[in-house]
């Protein structure tokens, strides 16, 4: 199987890291290596924020390389356009979606579980790992809520 | 039965893999790339683990340990391990008694640091062996090595991590805890006791021990040669390895995870089985120099990439020996978070039109303009001893130093005490947010709580300012109107005063944000006063109106303070949580 890359992108606050870090674990439960590579340090809200969610039979580097990322998870447009050349040139740019999640949810914190009920679609995983990755990651906050938006956004539902 | 999976970081499975090796004492100074090492720890019953004042001191605890017969670790970012070179370049000589471990993270790149300096460099002017792995997983194996090492050889053992190790998670498996034989404190003065008669003979014991270290290299799985495609042989080390795995798996490889002292044998071996050999290493031309003067053939990177990360796509550029071009483009400019409470202390000063030296912390962001209101940083501490130097030569009513409680605590102290012992003047500010913020909120001396969250004693900083020779030391709240009165009032003054400036915001801690401001449209001249405190929550949008985010305001108000035409009133003031 080919390494899956997918990048997330957008400003500190908006739950990018804890949507990467879910991936990541369904990934693993699912028994594909994963890395998640991201740089964190000064702890402003805000500012820019990216991670690299890599899986597959073995992975080498932590980050992705320009241009070769399969998925752009954007949760804001500018860092979006910043980040656009780290896309595939057939890559899946999920800024339709963000858009709309974003109009749409009334309470954006929902936001990046909206996002990765939406790149559940994509990507070969099972709906236990996905489910059970979020379990770990919110430690029981609001998980039913959460699995309720997952499960909507996953069936392309709205 | 299987071993567990867990989804780590590099630095939770440095802390797993040293739990495991037995280690029972951690001490470490929070800085990014290698906080979470010691925040791992506090996790494990069985491991002493501290935040100590600075990393000097971190490391000498940490040796005591080892010193008095348990396994311990230090851990710091690559700029903490200078704060710690006195003890290090001794403990080399002096060696160890249980096994000591010293983490180093670097941060090539500079995402969170004032430098890019290469700790490999260190490792040869210390003279103590260098283990540097590539990954989560590999860092767990490692670190095991690096106590073994430790003890066999008796030395501590630098262990270099980078910022693509540290923050990278994946798949690691989990092991049991062994414990380490117990071991006795003997008198020894010879080995202990580093004065001139005693060190000059354990430097002559240092220098055979790195021959036989040398040898241990050679023979040590830990440099691992991959022959695949004869044509091209690449050495590397760290996670420069997995980029080089990424882009070029046809490629012989000779990956060095014991990088110091050198296995020349090794390199000798891998030398003669390929036909061209080059170094992919980020940094510093460390390894590089060394095969040259083995009057080994061999190339390396361009000087330019001695600059930054590598990066996958860089490898090809690396060994063509091409010149760097992707220098970063710009980002979003970091800025304080919404209500911090740095932001009212930086209006005042720049409207006090002060010269003001400053130091490692969230308020660094204070130089950026709007604020434009911090005017130097070097280092941890630096703020106070050149504020000393700025008072005398500048002006004592035209400058002001600022830092943090942490940072004052980490050196500022000492340099307080030599502005008084020297007769310095002027105002001292010590922004008092009680935590250790810009890495994330650890608790210091001066909040009162110990890294595993029990109570302690807490540090009284208006007490100890006094003790220092301060001759003014006041505590006020902070907002920007009593600021402005206050450094009105002292600036002029022909004393040393020192003003705390209690904060009772910050974010990091206290998890509840008070409502925010209402903006009216129609009262806005747009002068754009508000937006001048440099605020994530009120900008300037495209067509040049004022937009206020609600979602992100803390309800701080320094933005209405600006406004004097009424388009921006405060809420009532009841706190939620965010």
């Amino acid at each position: 199987m080919k390494t899956v890359n997918i990048l997330f992108c957008g400003t500190g606050g908006q739950g990018i890291l804890t949507a990467s870090e879910i991936v990541g674990r369904a990934a693993m439960f699912d028994g594909f290596h994963a890395k998640k590579s991201e740089v964190h340090g000064m702890a402003q809200r805000g500012g820019s924020v990216e991670s690299h969610l890599r899986f597959g039979k073995e992975v080498f580097s932590p980050i992705i390389e320009k241009a070769q990322a399969d998925f752009l998870v954007p949760f804001h447009k500018g860092e979006h356009d910043r980040m656009a050349d780290m896309l595939k040139k057939d890559g899946v740019d999920l800024l339709n979606e963000f858009s709309q999640a974003d109009k749409n949810l009334s309470d954006k914190k929902y936001i990046n579980t909206y996002m990765l009920g939406v790149l559940s679609r994509h990507l070969d995983l099972t709906e236990e790992s996905w489910l059970k990755a979020m379990t770990e990651v919110f430690k029981g906050k609001n998980t039913e809520k959460n699995f309720e938006i997952f499960r909507a956004a996953r069936a392309n539902k709205h | 039965m299987k071993n567990k999976i867990e989804f780590l970081s590099g630095n939770e499975a440095l802390a797993r893999g040293a739990w495991e090796a037995g280690v029972k004492f951690a001490s470490s100074y929070p800085g990014t790339p290698a906080t979470e090492i010691l925040e791992s720890f506090t996790r494990y019953d069985e491991v002493d683990a501290q935040w100590a004042v600075n990393e000097k001191v971190a490391f000498e605890v940490a040796l005591g340990a080892s010193f008095a017969g348990v396994r311990s670790i230090y851990s710091s970012k690559h700029v903490g391990l200078n704060v710690a070179m006195d003890p290090l370049m001794t403990s080399v000589y002096s060696g160890v008694n249980a096994g000591f471990v010293v983490v180093t993270a670097d941060e090539p790149g500079m995402h969170s640091s004032q430098n890019e300096q290469d700790s490999r460099l260190i490792a040869k002017f210390a003279k103590a062996p260098l283990l540097e792995p590539s990954s989560p997983g590999e860092t767990k194996k490692f670190i095991k090595k690096a106590f073994e090492i430790s003890e066999q050889f008796d030395t501590p053992v630098i262990f270099r991590m980078t910022t693509r190790v540290s923050h990278t998670k994946e798949n690691v498996e989990l092991e049991e805890r062994k414990e380490a034989a117990p071991k006795k404190f003997e008198v020894n003065p010879q080995k202990y006791v580093m004065v001139p008669a005693n060190a000059y003979k354990k430097h002559i014991a240092l220098e055979e021990k790195l021959i036989k270290l040398a040898e241990y290299s050679d023979n040590s799985d830990l440099n691992v040669i991959e022959i695949n495609d004869k044509k091209l042989g690449i050495v590397c080390d760290g996670v420069t390895y997995l980029y080089v795995k990424e882009k070029y798996p046809q490629a012989s490889v000779l990956k060095l995870g014991m990088v110091f002292p050198f296995a020349d044998n090794k390199i000798k071996e891998f030398a003669s089985k390929v036909e061209k050999i080059v170094v992919v290493e980020e940094s510093e031309p460390f390894i590089e120099e060394h095969l040259l003067q083995m009057g080994i053939k061999c190339s390396g990177k361009h000087y330019t990439y001695r600059v930054g990360e590598l990066k996958p796509e860089n490898i090809k550029d690396v060994i063509e020996g091409t010149p760097k071009s992707d220098y970063p483009g710009p980002s979003r400019k970091p800025v304080l978070c919404p209500g911090c409470p740095h932001r009212a202390v930086f209006v005042a000063l720049r409207k006090a039109k002060v010269t003001v030296s400053g130091d490692i912390g969230c308020y660094t962001l204070g130089s950026l303009p709007p604020l434009s209101a911090l005017h130097s940083t070097i280092c941890m501490g630096a703020s106070v001893t050149v504020f000393e130097s700025f008072s005398k030569f500048i002006g004592h009513d035209k400058v002001v130093g600022v830092l943090g409680d942490s940072t004052f605590v980490h050196s500022g102290i000492t340099g307080l005490i030599n502005a008084a012992y020297n007769k310095g003047k002027g105002v001292l500010l010590i922004l008092d947010n009680g935590t250790t913020g810009m890495t994330g909120a650890q608790p210091n001396p001066a909040t009162g709580v110990t890294a595993k969250g029990e109570k302690t004693k807490k540090l009284d900083l208006a007490a100890i300012c006094k003790a220092c020779g301060a001759d003014h030391v006041e505590v006020i709240d902070q907002s920007s109107d009593t600021m402005d009165k206050k450094l009105k009032e002292l600036l002029p003054k022909d004393q040393l005063s020192v003003l705390i400036v209690r904060y009772s915001l910050c974010k990091l801690i206290d998890k509840t944000k008070l409502p925010a401001p209402k903006f009216d449209a129609a009262k806005c001249k747009k002068c754009y006063m508000c937006v001048s405190v440099d605020c994530p929550a009120i900008f300037k949008d495209e067509n040049g109106n004022i937009q206020l985010n609600e979602a992100l305001c803390a309800g701080c108000d320094v933005c209405v303070a600006m406004c004097k035409f009424g388009g921006l009133k405060s809420s009532d003031k009841k706190e939620v949580k965010i």
